[in-house]
């Protein structure tokens, strides 16, 4: 018997509940039939091969498998992968084109805002959401905006000084827009 | 044409890490994200109950679902003489229940299946009958007459007792009492605590039938160790054994002991012959791994009027659960708990320990701690607070007056260790000055007419880090040195590997500014690799924040080699003889004609084209270093909080960290390291704990009842440096990545009590939750985090 934690193969037995879905992964579209009691996290570990969610409490605690839904943060732990039929998903692996990375992902690095790494993908996410609400968050506001995350390496200190840097560019680069428009 | 070491990435670099490229795009290799051909899961079923009998165990239903590949209990096991194996502490440990169950959470039953869901579905169709009974969950409740022996399983094992020690000078201890002006005495529990990465723990175990060669990835501290225990444990030849510790989602001790998880996925792998993953869910790793602290300390200090400390007593009665499984070097049975008091300079100390088992999960691991010195070091300062107080002495003075001062190294501290360097009482006076101490205690009186609580407390310390020294540490016989092998190619690029295991510390980073610093190659040049055993030379591993001052000097050391080797070939290239030239940072020259010389890139190109005649060719090497002494890192943290009377809510004001580790390989990740180390510590101090009920049961078991700190309550850090190199370690540093959770926690406990100073309140333990702060206050009383313990 293949494995149904991926995707439901042809030979399961005959009453194994299926259900289809079809969602798009990082701009990519997907239609795959999987058990209901499928988590969005293991669908978009697994099934697509996208390990950089990681699963930390399996409580919705965490938030290491943090996954942007429709462009708002949701924990995929805790979450069916049915649920995200006809829906939008961005992983970590979609944060960065081919040629460059994304600023939250520089500020990051810049700040030494990750140490183990197991939670950063989750971190990076909650914070691009936070970014894209409000391009010029103060501290209080980043704290706040991560608290459904947790870090057990940096303290948190470094971590807010990488959206601070991020949100700055970010803002550079669409001055740097706005210059070349106008 | 001189290099600047620090634009190569050399020490004193903060250098942007080099794993981070992989970490912040999802690119990390944790042990769940390997998929190997063919791979099966596992689940462990765990016992709900604290101490039962196994009457029965029925796996009939489990084994008829579709997808369900084997079902192993420790019956089973017993069969293979597998049910039971030592632990690293010279105890032994169930792998799985086969008499009884002697700890919540504890592994009954495993199901090896298609996929997860099937071998979880499978786990609870396992029908277990159970026969309760009375669960032990404290020291006093173990070593009461009449208790049930939770160990019965082991020979002459009478009681609960797992270890009656004693360390220090009675005879100068009493005498220093009988000479004392006043006594200060204080008792307290250091709650039991879990390191909690937030990765758990797992394995893939693939036991490869054509070779009979065993691979084994897992969540592992120290690879080396696993390879060893798994060659003892299971009589697998050591070379036909590999152990694979990919990235590390955190690890802080919790990963250091063996865990049944890891051993049954071994067996079935070998018994299916297919890879099969184990990977812990959250509540598995918080009930039945590695917990830390857990001690019940009580101590006296004799001090004179002047506020000199003569002498002190301290006595630890430390609860390890139902095994004693976790890793402590073996000559010392309570860790290095001895080392307290090593920055003060006092005549006579004696230290009595004992240890028991209980019905709780095995604990006592060194988290983010190397081997009890945080219990050591949290009593030591709350004891000196309270003596300060005691004694009407401002708690600054009290520490300055009673330092060991920076002329008096070496110095032998009051349990005998030998501290080496350090300057005390600047690292004091830069922290006070951050913190505006005497504007503070202004302000306090102030605030206090107004009715506000504010407090501030100071925490100082030395600590005994990078063990050890093969004469006195070792854990299970294997003495504890570490590795380097560095291999340099011939266009000057190079690979090192060491036998240490980087789980966030940035080892990647580092070693190659220690070869950047030897060599003058470009961190960027070298490659780092650590965490398999096939290609890494043996070594301990990482934890107890022994990598820099063991693993790190080795790195020193296997890089002298070859650039002693690579002098000979400069020589030959310069056609001089080798007394003639001199080294500068990745250059030989000629002495008498400095503009003639050859770079290190040069050396190794020759190294495989052009060698003198005799040598062997190629440039590699290892190193495996002892180090002759501990290094001490000294540290001064300074918290100031208000407490809230009306709620016994308190907020953090303001902390100040002034750390001296010697030399900073790379500041960027010292202070990582410290603000990490720092949040660990608020995080003992306001909130995290484990503690069980009357039953044995766990509250604590998942992140919604085990309370970490967030963004959000963690205060904002301030830090400060001194730099007093180690004066033995190759390159003067000593280690760090534990100092601020071992320093820290007092801090904030020590501000705490300041605030409370005039309700005569000599003690609330940790976690300083808001209803007891708030108890404290309004009875005057002590607040006991644990029931009292028996006094003798």
């Amino acid at each position: 018997m293949t494995s149904l934690f991926e995707v439901v193969p042809e030979e399961a037995p005959a009453d194994t509940p299926v259900r289809r879905l079809t969602i798009s992964v990082n701009g990519e579209q997907h239609t795959l039939d999987v058990e209901p009691r499928l988590l969005l996290a293991h669908l978009v570990r697994q099934a697509l091969g996208l390990t950089g969610t990681h699963v930390g409490c399996d409580t919705t605690n965490c938030g290491a498998c943090t996954v942007l839904f429709d462009g708002s943060p949701v924990k995929s732990c805790t979450m069916f992968a049915v649920q995200a039929d006809g829906h939008e998903i961005t992983t970590v692996e979609g944060l960065a084109s081919a040629s460059e990375l994304d600023p939250i992902q520089e500020g990051f690095k810049d700040e030494h805002g990750l140490q183990c790494g197991f939670c950063t993908p989750g971190m990076m996410l909650t914070a691009k959401a936070l970014l894209n609400e409000n391009p010029n968050p103060t501290e209080d506001e980043i704290r706040w905006a991560l608290s459904g995350n947790l870090c057990r390496c940096t303290g948190y200190q470094n971590i807010v000084k990488a959206v601070l840097l991020a949100a700055a560019g970010l803002r550079n680069q669409e001055d740097a827009g706005e210059d070349e428009t106008s | 044409m001189t290099i600047d070491e620090v634009k190569i990435g050399g020490l004193g670099a903060s250098r942007r890490r080099v794993e981070d490229n992989r970490f912040i795009r999802g690119m990390g290799n944790y042990v769940d994200d390997i998929v190997l051909p063919g791979m099966l899961h596992m689940e462990v079923l765990r016992s709900p109950l604290a101490h039962a009998v196994i009457r029965s165990i029925d796996v009939t239903a489990a084994w008829a679902i579709p997808g369900v590949r084997l079902v192993l209990t420790g019956e089973m096991l017993a069969s293979r003489n597998l049910a039971w194996m030592p632990t690293l502490s010279y105890d032994t440990q169930a792998v799985l229940a086969t008499d009884k169950v002697r700890f919540q959470g504890q592994e009954v039953a495993c199901v090896v299946a298609d996929d997860p869901y099937i071998a979880k579905d499978a786990c609870e169709a396992i029908v277990v009958d159970y026969e309760r009974l009375p669960a032990i969950v404290n020291p006093t409740q173990a070593m009461a007459d009449g208790a049930p022996i939770i160990r019965d399983d082991k020979e002459n094992q009478p009681d609960n007792l797992v270890f009656d020690w004693e360390v220090g000078d009675k005879e100068g201890t009493d005498s220093a009492f009988a000479e004392a002006d006043v006594v200060s005495e204080l008792e307290l529990h250091y709650p039991r605590s879990h390191p909690s990465p937030i990765e758990t723990c797992g394995s893939i175990a693939d036991f490869d039938r054509a070779t009979s060669k065993l691979t084994v990835y897992m969540t592992t501290q120290a690879p080396h160790i696993i390879r060893a225990a798994v060659a003892m444990v299971a009589e697998l030849p050591e070379h036909m054994i590999r152990i694979v510790s990919p990235d590390l989602g955190g690890g802080f001790g919790n990963k250091v002991p063996v865990y049944p998880g890891y051993v049954v996925s071994i067996l079935a792998s070998i018994l299916l012959e297919r890879p099969v993953k184990w990977i812990e869910d959250k509540t598995g790793n918080l009930i039945s791994t590695g917990f830390g602290r857990d001690v019940y300390l009580r101590g006296q200090m004799a001090l004179r009027k002047d506020g000199k400390i003569l002498g002190v007593r301290m006595h630890t009665d430390s609860d390890h659960g139902a095994f004693f499984s976790d890793a402590q070097p073996s000559k010392f049975k309570i860790g290095l708990m001895h080392s307290a008091f090593a920055c003060y300079d006092i005549p006579a100390a004696h230290l009595t320990a004992r240890g028991v088992y209980t019905n709780k999960a095995p604990g006592g691991v060194a988290y983010r701690c190397s081997f009890r010195v945080t219990e050591a070091m949290f009593f030591q300062e709350r004891m000196v607070q309270g003596a300060a107080d005691d004694l009407g002495i401002d708690q600054a003075e009290f520490r300055r007056l009673n330092f060991v001062r920076d002329d008096d190294f070496p110095h032998r501290t009051p349990f005998g260790f030998l501290t080496d360097s350090g300057q005390y009482g600047k690292c004091l006076d830069i922290g006070l000055e951050a913190i505006g101490y005497e504007d503070f205690l202004k302000q306090k009186e102030e605030a206090k007419k107004k009715g506000r609580l504010l407090g501030i407390g100071i925490s100082t310390m030395t600590e005994p880090l990078g063990a050890g020294n093969s004469r006195e540490y070792d854990i299970l016989g294997i003495k504890m040195f570490d590795s380097a092998e560095l291999r340099v190619h011939m266009t000057g690029k190079a690979i090192l590997r060491t036998g240490a295991k980087s789980q966030g510390q940035g080892h990647e980073t580092t070693w190659a500014q220690i070869v950047a610093h030897e060599l003058g190659i470009p961190a960027d040049d070298v490659v780092v690799e650590e965490g398999d055993t096939d290609t890494a030379p043996f070594g301990m591993g990482t934890y107890a924040s022994r990598s820099t001052p063991v693993a790190g000097a080795a790195v020193s050391m296997v890089s002298r080699k070859i650039r002693a080797k690579a002098r000979k070939i400069a020589a030959h290239l310069l056609e001089v003889s080798e007394e003639d030239i001199d080294w500068e940072l990745g250059r030989f020259y000629l002495r008498s004609s400095p503009d003639r010389g050859v770079t290190i890139q040069e050396c190794a190109m020759a190294a495989y084209s052009n060698v003198p005649d005799g040598m062997e060719p190629g440039l590699e090497n290892n190193a495996y270093y002892d180090p002759p002494n501990l290094t001490w890192p000294f540290a001064c943290y300074i918290a100031t909080v208000e407490v809230d009377p009306l709620t016994g809510v308190w907020d953090v004001l303001n902390v100040v960290a002034v750390d001296d580790c010697g030399v900073r390989i790379n500041p960027m990740i010292v202070e990582g390291q410290i603000m990490g180390g720092l949040t660990e510590a608020y995080a003992m101090a306001s909130m995290q704990f484990i503690t069980f009920d009357n039953e044995g049961n766990c509250v604590g078991s998942n992140y919604m009842d085990y309370m970490l700190p967030t963004a959000w309550e963690t205060p904002g850090f301030e830090l400060h440096e001194v730099v007093t190199p180690c004066p033995h370690h190759p390159i003067g540093a000593k280690g760090i990545g534990e100092c601020a959770t071992v320093g820290g926690p007092a801090a904030f406990v020590n501000a705490v009590m300041d605030a409370l100073k005039e309700t005569g309140v000599r003690n609330v333990d940790m976690p300083l939750l808001p209803d007891r702060v708030y108890e404290a206050l309004t009875t005057s009383r002590d607040v006991s985090g644990a029931p009292p313990i028996k006094t003798d």
